[in-house]
């Protein structure tokens, strides 16, 4: 059974404190989406062995939504964050490349090197 | 040579006290134990060595281990609800009156027909099942499975409830040390030191482990020890609680025994421990090997560490003429004992060349034989050891020689416990020189940091020789895994690997040979290591003759995987509190006891119980339904609806927002209006509807369904937080904070009239689909002008407080109105007579709004709602799904709920096609015939086609196609 | 018999009230009107009948004497005036019971996967009891906790079996 600190209030909360959210960093596909565009957004999910960025909420807890940079073989973790960001933030990424120097994030890593914070805008 | 008495030595037994005789029964004879002894220790003490039967053969078996993993000595404890099958005689204390049973063995264990299977054993080896039974086909089913499900499973289930209650708790520690042997309380104390909080488990009674038993001194050591950890505050220490199993990120699982078999306390029998250990140090010690030598599984014959055990702790002789055979000078120390104990140790037999270490020095001392390079040919005796035939190590068996005996002792090595650190991931290595898998400190179980989460420390970490300046030196074991080396068949059918499941050597060569190459799947083919001791005697030795057999390495064969639990768990222990009243939490509404009190029948609703109907005297639920629901339409009626979701949505984007989670328009909805709504899933499927209210400018009031509250709440808070973040909402689950009442039928008005109040409530201050605030009876209410039964109807929102006070106002004034609480089955059928659908009947997490005829709740201005993308997806347009309609019976029957409308022709499986199906079905008693809602392909524009239902009986029910509204198309009753 | 490990006794007299903000930038107003100061994350302040807790970023709960409920309502709202927040009454919704006594934390630590003794002086630890949410902090002798007003007698009967008299946690 995981144990995971949620971010916005410091708890190391067990998994039966939590409710799984599936995959994060998704991006809804609204109305204008096109049918392949829509059917990755919903159905496609990443599966890893490895590196995976989950969704987390503290349902026992202060109710809110957190993210957690997780290796589904090791069950090592990396860190947790705050939801409300697109992308994991650079300390998170750096904690992975220090446990896993050959880890590559699939997401476009300017994106990831040019902003501090992510892209929470 | 017989099992003869003194069986109780005249004096040693660390762990007795004499002084304190305990009575107890054993199938049905009064036998005597004393304080401080195992199950088996008194058994033994009274010249019981008979102790049970095998499995597969019915051969008499007596212990052959002192612990955990004793295969044999296994009883039915105790009597009733109490009763437990197979508790180990070795780990089971003696309780004053305790009451056991001998297990499959009948009619008793002294003569056991089943024993016939002994005789067969030359044709039942391994897979003979699997072979013999396959065919013909037809038969397994009916003849063969039938026969041999009787045979298995080893003890039987009590049938009685079990009286006792148990208990689970949490614990934290920085470091949990599993075993209170000389290493794991050494680790304790060390870690204490460093001001880490310390928690050390120790599975049986007795702290120490084999160091008592084993060293001169050991006890000193250990009371040194323990007095140190004693007076330390960062330190806990918790005997008889067995340390189950290892999971991920340091939960630990571990069973403690508070009150085993003792009911006269009071307290929980057992306590499951979730323990949330920073560290693990697994101190779990080592279990000695038997030996592979011909009847190596006759009563009589047990492990050397045992026979010392019982002599040295209990006070009690297994015989009182003993050989020791062994591979090893660890055994040479119940050589020792025994002839300290002043019993007769005829020999020693040692397999290897030579022994001239310390122990085979001091037993040549006492004049004890030493025979090396020989081995035991057969043990002699059937029901009890009677002697052995010796022969070379190095040969095939012929005998050379025979010594009288009626005990033997033996040792094949020790096999480090390695169950927690595999439990979770840790790898083991190979060690050549002791024969032994043992942990990997490379390859360690990893937590929630990447980094390793177990240490093993002492004998569990393969150094046997853990007790520091008590050890003596010794020399290296030898592996034997087959005495003689070069056994021949008949030999080697005669030893067993597995005592309880009757697996020989022989059984594991047919394995290998038939191509079961994988130790797991000759786990499975032979049986294996799948007895209750789950392959802690026999797993090594199996696997080293697999190995053999196979031509390859023993870490090329590997091990069986390790699982929890180490010993095994009752159900009760694992389910703890969480019975009877406390198996799940009830939700009760503020009216609870009211409805309790009115001869309620309930309906679970999630964890929520809600009112089903009122049956009054003889009436059954049907005739309460029926009367229930005419008292609404021709009078008034009062439903308890507190259970309904209340949740606000607040802010200046909550328009927005709620314009988003609903698939109409609400942003527009007017201050003191009320709209009906539907909720989608982003995958389109309608997931909830209810009946929204804005209360001002800026705040929405969301009713959901009884069990959607949370969920729904969850929904709203998940799209808030991880999408738009950005908009500025608040939401509040307020479902708990108000009873609500539906006061509904054509007289609702007067009776709320008849209450104190400053509403008006007339229809033209008050529309319908409208609500308001104010006072009545007394009590602050918001007030709903809504309906759900097409009744007028109003439905009031008061604090949960003051819920039941309303409730008891409106039946006190409504006495002359025949006022009749109603619930939910009248709900249900009323809103299907109006045709309203429900979430759960007419959904069922596949249908969209579409489906249900609901176009004129999805706005079509709306560029985006939540699952208005999906619900464009092809096969969500393309005309062909199921949709709403009504159905009407044929004849005067309700049609099934969940019922199949069938089609032309047959599908690949050569089923009937179908059309439609039925998602809810009653009896209307407003309209005094059956009703029903369905979905059915091209539903709507087939008006007058007639259905065709076939039942499980094979009769056939028609229906016609309707509209689904059946009571009151125009809608004039809602106004009263 | 020995004595229950703790005392379960269910609360009536207090009022309860919600309230949603952000908190930095409405925490001076919202603890004008509440009496209390804004409790650090995952902590309460006291002081006398009055209890302000921590329930999440955006979230608080006053606990006050019922009467004063209204008032306060009315008080916190005007306080927030022209600031995005919701207040409530939600003194109905919930059960409050104390846990006294010399083993009160034993059974928290029978019901709730958070370690009692890791809980600060003015800590508040929001987790579940057994299969129903609850938070709980501590009070002169031991703890009180809240829960939901549904499941009410749940929790009472969980807390009154893990209070069974001689089952202390500690080992004998």
């Amino acid at each position: 059974m995981l144990i995971l600190t949620c971010p916005y209030c410091g708890v190391q909360a067990e998994e039966s404190e939590l409710h799984p959210g599936g995959e994060a960093h998704l991006k809804r596909i609204g109305p204008d989406g096109n049918d392949d565009d829509f059917e990755a957004y919903l159905f496609a999910r990443k599966n890893p062995k490895g590196v995976h960025f989950e969704r987390w909420r503290h349902a026992y807890g202060c109710g809110k939504w957190f993210l957690a940079a997780r290796d589904t073989a090791t069950l090592q973790v990396y860190g947790t964050y705050r939801a409300q960001t697109t992308q994991p933030p650079q300390e998170i990424i750096d904690k992975i490349r220090k446990s896993r120097p050959d880890w590559q994030p699939d997401w476009s890593p300017e994106k990831v090197w040019s902003s501090e914070k992510g892209s929470a805008q | 040579m017989t099992y003869t008495p003194p069986f109780r030595l005249a004096r040693g037994g660390r762990l007795i006290d004499r002084a304190f005789q305990l009575p107890f029964r054993f199938d049905g004879r009064h036998l005597r134990g004393v304080q401080g002894d195992t199950l088996a220790s008194a058994l033994l003490a009274n010249g019981q060595m008979l102790m049970g039967r095998s499995f597969k053969y019915h051969r008499p078996r007596g212990p052959i281990a002192s612990g955990a993993e004793e295969p044999n000595a296994l009883f039915g404890l105790g009597q009733g609800g109490r009763f437990e099958p197979n508790q180990r005689a070795t780990t089971t204390s003696l309780v004053h009156g305790m009451v056991l049973g001998s297990q499959n063995c009948w009619p008793s264990l002294d003569a056991d027909i089943g024993a016939v299977n002994n005789l067969l054993s030359p044709m039942l080896p391994a897979g003979f099942y699997y072979k013999t039974f396959i065919h013909p086909r037809p038969f397994w089913k009916h003849l063969f499975e039938p026969i041999i499900r009787r045979s298995a499973g080893l003890g039987r289930a009590p049938k009685e409830r079990d009286p006792d209650s148990y208990e689970q708790a949490y614990g934290f520690a920085d470091l949990v040390v599993v075993g209170g042997g000389i290493s794991g309380l050494t680790a304790a104390r060390d870690a204490a030191g460093n001001g880490q909080r310390v928690i050390v488990l120790e599975q049986g009674p007795e702290w120490g482990g084999r160091t008592p038993a084993d060293h001169t001194k050991g006890t000193e050591a250990i009371d040194a020890l323990l007095t140190d950890l004693r007076g330390r505050d960062n330190v806990i220490l918790r005997r008889n609680c067995m340390a189950t199993g290892l999971y991920d990120h340091g939960y630990l699982l571990a069973r403690e025994a508070l009150a085993d078999h003792d009911p006269n306390q009071g307290i929980p029998r057992q306590r499951l421990w979730r323990i949330r250990a920073g560290h693990v140090i697994t101190a779990t010690g080592a279990l000695e090997r038997p030996l592979s030598f011909a009847c190596n599984d006759v009563p009589g014959v047990m492990l050397a560490s045992a026979m010392r055990d019982f002599i040295s702790e209990y006070g009690v002789a297994p015989g009182q003429r003993i050989v020791v055979v062994t591979n090893n000078d660890d055994a040479y120390r119940t050589a020792l004992t025994a002839s300290d104990a002043g019993l007769d140790v005829v020999a020693v037999i040692d397999a290897r060349p030579g022994a001239s270490g310390e122990l085979p020095q001091a037993a040549r001392a006492r004049n004890i034989p030493v025979l090396t390079g020989t081995a035991i040919a057969k043990v002699k005796g059937s029901r009890h050891v009677e002697g052995v035939a010796l022969c070379d190590q190095a040969g095939d068996g012929t005998i050379t020689g025979g010594v009288e005996c009626d005990a033997v002792a033996m040792s094949g090595g020790w096999s480090p416990v390695v169950h927690l650190w595999s439990h979770c991931g840790g790898k083991l290595i190979w060690d050549e020189g002791p024969a032994m898998f043992r942990p990997d400190p490379k390859r360690p179980p990893l937590g929630a940091d990447g980094k390793g989460m177990v240490t093993a420390a002492g004998a569990a970490n393969g150094d046997l020789l853990c007790a520091g300046d008590l050890e003596l030196p010794e020399a290296e074991t030898m592996p034997v895994w087959v005495m003689p080396q070069n056994a021949p068949y008949k030999l080697r059918s005669k030893m067993w690997l597995d005592f309880q499941n009757d697996v020989k050597v022989s059984d594991v060569e047919l394995a290998a040979r038939e191509g079961y190459a994988s130790v797991e799947h000759t786990k499975r083919y032979t049986t294996l290591g799948m007895a209750t001791d789950q392959g802690k005697v026999s797993n090594i030795n199996g696997l080293a003759v697999l190995s053999k057999t196979l031509d390859q390495p023993i870490p090329a064969t590997g091990t069986t995987t390790f699982r929890p639990p180490y010993t095994p768990l009752t159900l009760a222990t694992i389910a703890a509190d969480a019975r009877g009243e406390a198996f799940q939490p009830l939700r009760k509404t503020p009216m609870h006891d009211w409805h309790q009190r009115h001869d309620v029948s309930w309906e679970p609703v999630g964890h929520w119980r809600r009112p089903y109907c009122y049956p009054r005297g003889a009436e059954d639920r049907h005739a309460a339904v029926n009367r229930e629901i005419m008292a609404v339409r021709e009078g008034v009626g009062t439903l308890d609806a507190s259970t309904l979701g209340k949740i606000i949505v607040k802010g200046p984007d909550a328009g927005r927002f709620m314009d988003m989670l609903y698939t109409n328009m609400m942003s527009n909805l007017k201050p003191g209006r009320c709209r009906y709504g539907l909720m989608c899933s982003e995958n389109g499927f309608l997931m909830d509807d209810g009946v929204v209210a804005r209360l001002s400018d800026d705040t929405w009031l969301c009713h959901t369904t009884t069990g959607g509250a949370e969920r729904i709440h969850g929904h709203m808070e998940d799209w808030l937080q991880c999408e738009w973040w950005d908009w500025q909402v608040y939401t509040a689950n307020l479902t708990e904070q108000y009873a609500q009442i539906a006061v509904a039928g054509p007289k609702a008005r007067v009776l709320l009239e008849r209450l104190s109040g400053n509403i008006d409530l007339s229809a033209e201050a008050f529309p319908f689909m409208s609500w308001k605030e104010g006072e009545i009876a007394g009590i602050p209410a918001r007030i709903f002008r809504i309906s759900f039964s097409g009744e007028l109807s109003y439905e009031i929102a008061v604090p949960a407080s003051r819920g039941l006070e309303l409730w008891q106002k409106l039946h006190e004034s409504g006495h002359d109105l025949n006022i009749t609480p109603y619930g939910t089955e009248a709900m249900h059928v009323m809103r299907a007579e109006k045709g309203f659908i429900m979430i759960g009947d007419e959904t069922d997490g596949t249908i969209i709004p579409q489906d249900l005829g609901l176009h004129w709740a999805i706005s079509k201005k709306k560029a985006d709602y939540i699952g208005k993308r999906a619900q464009s997806r092809s096969h969500m347009r393309d005309g062909s799904r199921w949709q709403l309609v009504g159905l009407e019976s044929l004849d005067d029957r309700v049609l099934p709920d969940g019922a199949y409308a069938v089609d032309e022709g047959k599908n690949d499986n050569g089923q009937r096609k179908t059309q439609g199906r039925v998602t809810s079905s009653y009896y209307s008693p407003t309209l005094n015939k059956p009703i029903a809602m369905g979905l059915v392909r091209h539903g709507p524009e087939r008006m007058g086609q007639v259905l065709e239902f076939p039942l499980p009986s094979n009769e056939v029910m028609k229906a016609r196609i309707c509209e689904p509204v059946f009571f009151d198309k125009e809608g004039s009753r809602l106004n009263g | 018999m020995a004595d229950a490990l703790a005392t379960i006794a269910r609360r009536s007299e207090f009022g309860m009230i919600t309230i949603r903000a952000d908190l930095e930038r409405a925490g001076d107003a919202i603890a004008e009107a509440a009496g209390l100061p804004i409790p650090q994350a995952a902590c309460i302040t006291r002081d006398g009948s009055l209890s302000l807790g921590w329930m999440s970023p955006d979230e608080l709960l006053l606990l006050l004497p019922v009467a004063e409920t209204a008032r306060t309502v009315q008080a916190l709202e005007q306080a927030l005036t022209g600031e995005h927040a919701l207040v409530a009454d939600v003194s109905d919704a919930r059960a409050v019971f104390d846990i006294t006594g010399p083993h009160a934390g034993d059974v928290i630590a029978k019901l709730c996967p958070a370690d009692p003794d890791a809980l600060p002086r003015d800590g508040l630890r929001r987790t579940r009891a057994a299969q129903t949410a609850v938070a709980f902090w501590h009070i002169g002798n031991g703890f009180r906790m809240i829960g939901f007003r549904s499941t009410a007698d749940y929790l009472d009967r969980i807390l009154n079996n893990a209070a069974t008299p001689g089952s202390q946690l500690a080992p004998g």
